[in-house]
């Protein structure tokens, strides 16, 4: 009974979600091994390495795995698959993309974005929007699944696992990169930021973005956004909170101008402090936040930046 | 080049769901049901494609019960060009759908398949790429553009880290994301059209899949509730609350 874990990475570094990742794929019982598959990612793998809990990394050197596109991923995946009970990985992007393909070649259903491990073959996951958390059992020979890494901790380092290189399959042709258009930013990655502040609507404008910005700096936080922010361009679309985006637990999060609709509240609810700034004291979003302030944003921020300096941060 | 569109009838996004007091289920009794927005989106899409002159026949499929009949209708309503049912009563899996919308797509011949990347109810965002694997096709999964060039298709896609375009060898199975369209509202005139195309029932049984659930749903529980919490008179208040009560910083 072993489970192979893929791990989320960009090549030079490991997401902070495959540690998560490790603590959830931790508790499945039996061996755990991790799976890099990239190009050039030899320093990923030695990172993988030394994860505590893990048994064994398998690297997987292609360049159409370079981006972990589905179709050489999932080729990849099954070619391993013999020896494992089970397959992981985060519910990233990535993961979403690759984890279904292989579950279907599998001929094996998935399990998507796990909340907890019950039992080996037991799993807890959120359905309509976090409105509702189902408890399923498998009792497929095989298991797929993707995990919602906010729900996990951290696992610690100072394992020494082995690594060892596999040999990938042909590809099939079947998909090629082209480019990509990565938001660069040198604040936190917001799935695992200790603090976000997030905008909506109520901002009117990217250009009012920069108000956040200064806060988050101060904080030391992530900025996010809801999917009206996002819609009108106010900022790119990796910012977006919620139900069909990212998914956030940090220990404070912050709305700045959002009303908070079921499918943003299904991304932060699980934030240990939320603060509410809205200038409708009916928004919704004051039903779920710990502290509130009926305000407008375009005098409340300054003053909370003001305020923020004065209390030395 | 012919496009099939797989929707879905879910309850409406507006709905706050209940779980049933028994935790066997969400209430669904008289609860608003509508298209899964994703799937708007990906008729929507499609019949962009048409008047492009890029797409020929919009065929939109929906595998449920009786009432997903409205939500074909809905399609067509839209713009697209006729229906499948493929009548079920069992609650099917992304494994099954997937099985059977391969069965429907080998019958009728269709070159691309666009549907939404997850939907609202389950929110298990599988089936698309599910059925790109049991065809053996390319996958662009959560498009917010696409670009078709002969045998070819350019999809743009929302990742984590910003947008990333790949180039897919067709036939293709495209998942849509929010960024994609802003479907249109069917129009009156086009609403009473609509009642006039065909929709083909179909049983499950007469494609031979066998969709069986592989899973099983031990319970449904309400998720953990959250304390009201409490409003502050100034950015003052706030900064020190959160300070000294919360001790966030
Ligand atoms: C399929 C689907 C998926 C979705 N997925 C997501 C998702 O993942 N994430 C998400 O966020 N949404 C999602 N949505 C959209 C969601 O339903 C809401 O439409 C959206 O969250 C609203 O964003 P908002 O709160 O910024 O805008 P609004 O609802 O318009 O709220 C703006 C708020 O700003 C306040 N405001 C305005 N001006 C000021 C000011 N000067 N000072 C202070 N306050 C001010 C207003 O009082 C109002 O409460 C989804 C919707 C659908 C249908």
């Amino acid at each position: 009974m072993t489970t192979l874990l893929i791990a989320d990475h960009n090549n030079e570094t490991l997401a902070d979600s495959t540690l998560k990742a490790v603590s959830a794929a931790s508790q499945m019982g039996g061996d755990l091994h991790i799976l890099v598959a990239g190009a050039g990612a030899a320093s990923v793998a030695d990172e993988a390495a030394k994860i505590e809990g893990v048994a064994k990394v398998l690297l997987a050197e292609a360049s159409p795995l370079q981006k972990q596109l589905a179709e050489p991923m999932a080729d990849l995946v099954v070619s391993l698959a013999g020896d494992y009970t089970t397959i992981a990985s985060a519910a990233s992007t990535s993961g979403k993309n690759f984890m279904p393909r292989i579950a279907a070649l599998l001929d094996c259903s998935q399990i998507s974005e796990i909340l907890s491990v019950e039992d080996e073959n037991t799993f807890t996951r959120p359905i309509y929007a976090g409105n509702a958390i189902a408890t399923v059992r498998t009792s497929e020979a095989k298991k797929v699944i993707t995990i919602r890494t906010t729900a996990f901790a951290a696992a610690a380092l100072g394992g020494s696992a082995n690594v060892e290189a596999v040999p990938v399959p042909d590809d099939s042709g079947l998909s090629s990169f082209l480019s990509e258009e990565l938001t660069k930013s040198d604040r936190p990655e917001l799935t695992s930021a200790k603090i976000v502040i997030s905008g909506g609507r109520g901002m009117q404008s990217g250009d009012n973005f920069p108000m956040l910005e200064k806060i988050a700096d101060r904080l030391g936080a992530a900025v996010g956004a809801s999917r009206a922010a996002v819609d009108a361009g106010f900022v790119p679309n990796d910012y977006q909170v919620g139900q069909t985006g990212k998914v956030v637990a940090p220990d404070l999060y912050i709305a700045v101008g959002i009303s908070g609709a079921i499918q943003h509240w299904a991304g932060m609810k699980d934030s240990k402090v939320i603060v509410a700034i809205n200038k409708d004291e009916e928004a919704p979003i004051f039903q779920v936040a710990d502290y509130g302030l009926v305000a407008d944003l375009f005098t409340a921020i300054p003053e909370l930046d003001e305020e923020l300096q004065k209390a030395g941060l | 080049m012919k496009i099939l569109v797989p929707v879905k009838r879910v309850v409406d996004y507006n709905v706050k769901v209940r779980v049933k007091p028994d935790e066997s289920g969400v209430d669904l009794a008289n609860v608003k049901m509508s298209m899964n927005p994703f799937c708007e989106i990906a008729i929507e899409e499609a019949i962009r494609l048409r008047e492009g002159g890029t797409a020929s026949e919009i065929i939109v499929v929906s595998v449920g019960e009786q009432a997903a009949q409205e939500t074909i209708r809905t399609g067509l309503a839209m713009g697209a060009d006729r229906g499948i049912l493929v009548k079920s009563d069992a609650a099917l899996e992304p494994l099954g759908i997937a099985k059977i919308l391969k069965a429907v797509i080998e019958a009728e011949q269709v070159d691309l398949v666009i549907l939404g990347k997850q939907a609202i109810d389950g929110d298990n965002n599988q089936t698309g790429q599910m059925l790109a694997a049991l065809l053996g096709w390319s996958q662009g999964t959560f498009a917010s553009d696409l670009k078709i060039a002969g045998e070819k298709i350019d999809v743009t896609r929302e990742i984590d880290g910003g947008l990333q375009t790949i180039s897919l060898k067709m036939p293709a199975i495209i998942t849509t994301d929010l960024r994609l369209n802003e479907p249109r509202y069917a129009s009156l005139p086009n609403i009473m059209k609509a009642k006039k195309k065909p929709i083909d029932i179909k049983e499950l049984s007469e494609y031979g899949v066998d969709a069986s659930p592989r899973l099983e749903i031990l319970k449904v529980a309400e998720p953990a509730s959250r304390e009201a919490g409490v409003v502050v008179e100034s950015v003052a208040e706030l900064v020190d609350k959160l300070k000294n009560e919360a001790g966030v910083f």
